[in-house]
C-alpha cells in the first residue's frame, strides 16, 4: 500500500498509513549534503521554504547522539512557534535520526545519504505513531498566516557570492 | 507532468474495473447502505456482496461500519482526488526546501572545488 507523487525530482511516498518516504538526489557527495543538513548557518538557508509565511527566528543544533536541537519559526519572540527535538543517531555522513517533540503525537524522523557515483541519494522517512497523526501533520508552515517572505532568495544568492 | 504510481492507486482502479463495484460506488454517493441493502439492489447474494464491499474497502474507496447486526457502507473518508491532493501538498513543500538545498549544497561544492585548487 502506498502512493507516490513525483516530477522527476522530489518523489513523495505514503509507504505506508502512517510513514511518508520522501526522496531525492543531490549533484553533490554525501559529505556536503550532510554538512547543509548539520550546521545551523547553512540549515536556516534553506529549511523553511520560499512559500513559507515565517521566517526562521533562531536555530540551534547539537548534532551528536543524545543532543538537542531547536529551530523557531517568526518575526519576534512574542510571536513564534519552536520545532524541537533531539538526535537520536547521527552517524556521519550518512545517516540522521531525531525526535520531533514539539507535538503530543509526533513523528521520528529519519534521513539517509547514500552515495551514488559521487552523487547523494537523500532519503527522509517520517513515522508518525497513527494513521491520524500523519493525515493531520503539516510539513513547515503552510497552514499559518500567510505573510511575506521572501528573503531566501536573497540569502541564498548572498551565500553563492560569499563561498 | 505528476505521476501517480503506487499500489494504493493499482487497488483502486482493479476496484473500479468491475461494472458492480462501480455501481455500489454511485449507490452509496447517493447515500449510505448496508450489505443487505446493497445485495438487494443489485440481485446478488449476500456473501458475493460482501467480497465486492470488501475490495472496495480494501482500496480505501468504501468504508464499513458495523452497529447491532447490519454492517453499513459509505464512501471512503479519502476519495482519489482528496488523497492526491494531500500527497501533492506535501510533495510541493519538500521540492521547494529541497531545491533551496540544491542551491546551498551547490556553494558548497564550488567552495570545496576553490579551496583545492
Amino acid at each position: 500500500m502506498g502512493n507516490r507523487v513525483s516530477d522527476g525530482r522530489t518523489k513523495v511516498d505514503r509507504r505506508s498509513e502512517r510513514e511518508l518516504v520522501v526522496t531525492r538526489i543531490f549533484d553533490a557527495p554525501p559529505r556536503l549534503v550532510f554538512e547543509a543538513w548539520t550546521k545551523a548557518d547553512l540549515f536556516k538557508l534553506w529549511w523553511a521554504p520560499k512559500s513559507s509565511p515565517v521566517p526562521i527566528l533562531s536555530c540551534e543544533m547539537d548534532v551528536r547522539t543524545g543532543g538537542g536541537y531547536r529551530l523557531v519559526f517568526g518575526h519576534d519572540e512574542a510571536n513564534s512557534m519552536a520545532f524541537f527535538g533531539k538526535y537520536l543517531e547521527v552517524v556521519p555522513p550518512s545517516r540522521l535520526v531525531w525526535t520531533n517533540d514539539e507535538s503530543g503525537d509526533a513523528a521520528v524522523t529519519t534521513v539517509t545519504f547514500e552515495d551514488e557515483d559521487g552523487k547523494t541519494l537523500l532519503t527522509l522517512q517520517e513515522l508518525y505513531p497513527s494513521k491520524e497523526a500523519l493525515d493531520e501533520a503539516f510539513v513547515g508552515m503552510e497552514d499559518t498566516t500567510p505573510e511575506q517572505f521572501g528573503q531566501l532568495d536573497d540569502l541564498l544568492a548572498s551565500l553563492g557570492a560569499k563561498v | 507532468m505528476v505521476q501517480y504510481a503506487t499500489a494504493r492507486l493499482d487497488a483502486s482502479f482493479a476496484a473500479l474495473s468491475d461494472a458492480t463495484r462501480r455501481g455500489v460506488l454511485e449507490q452509496l454517493g447517493r447515500a449510505d447502505a448496508s450489505i443487505t441493502e446493497l445485495a438487494d439492489t443489485f440481485h446478488m447474494t449476500l456473501t458475493g456482496m460482501k467480497k465486492h464491499v470488501g475490495v472496495l474497502e480494501r482500496a480505501g474507496l468504501v468504508t464499513t461500519e458495523k452497529v447491532g447486526r447490519v454492517r453499513t457502507c459509505r464512501l471512503g473518508r479519502l476519495g482519489l482526488d482528496e488523497e492526491a491532493a494531500w500527497i501533492e501538498g506535501r510533495r510541493r513543500i519538500w521540492n521547494e526546501r529541497f531545491d533551496a538545498l540544491d542551491v546551498v549544497v551547490e556553494a558548497l561544492k564550488r567552495k570545496e572545488q576553490r579551496d583545492g585548487q
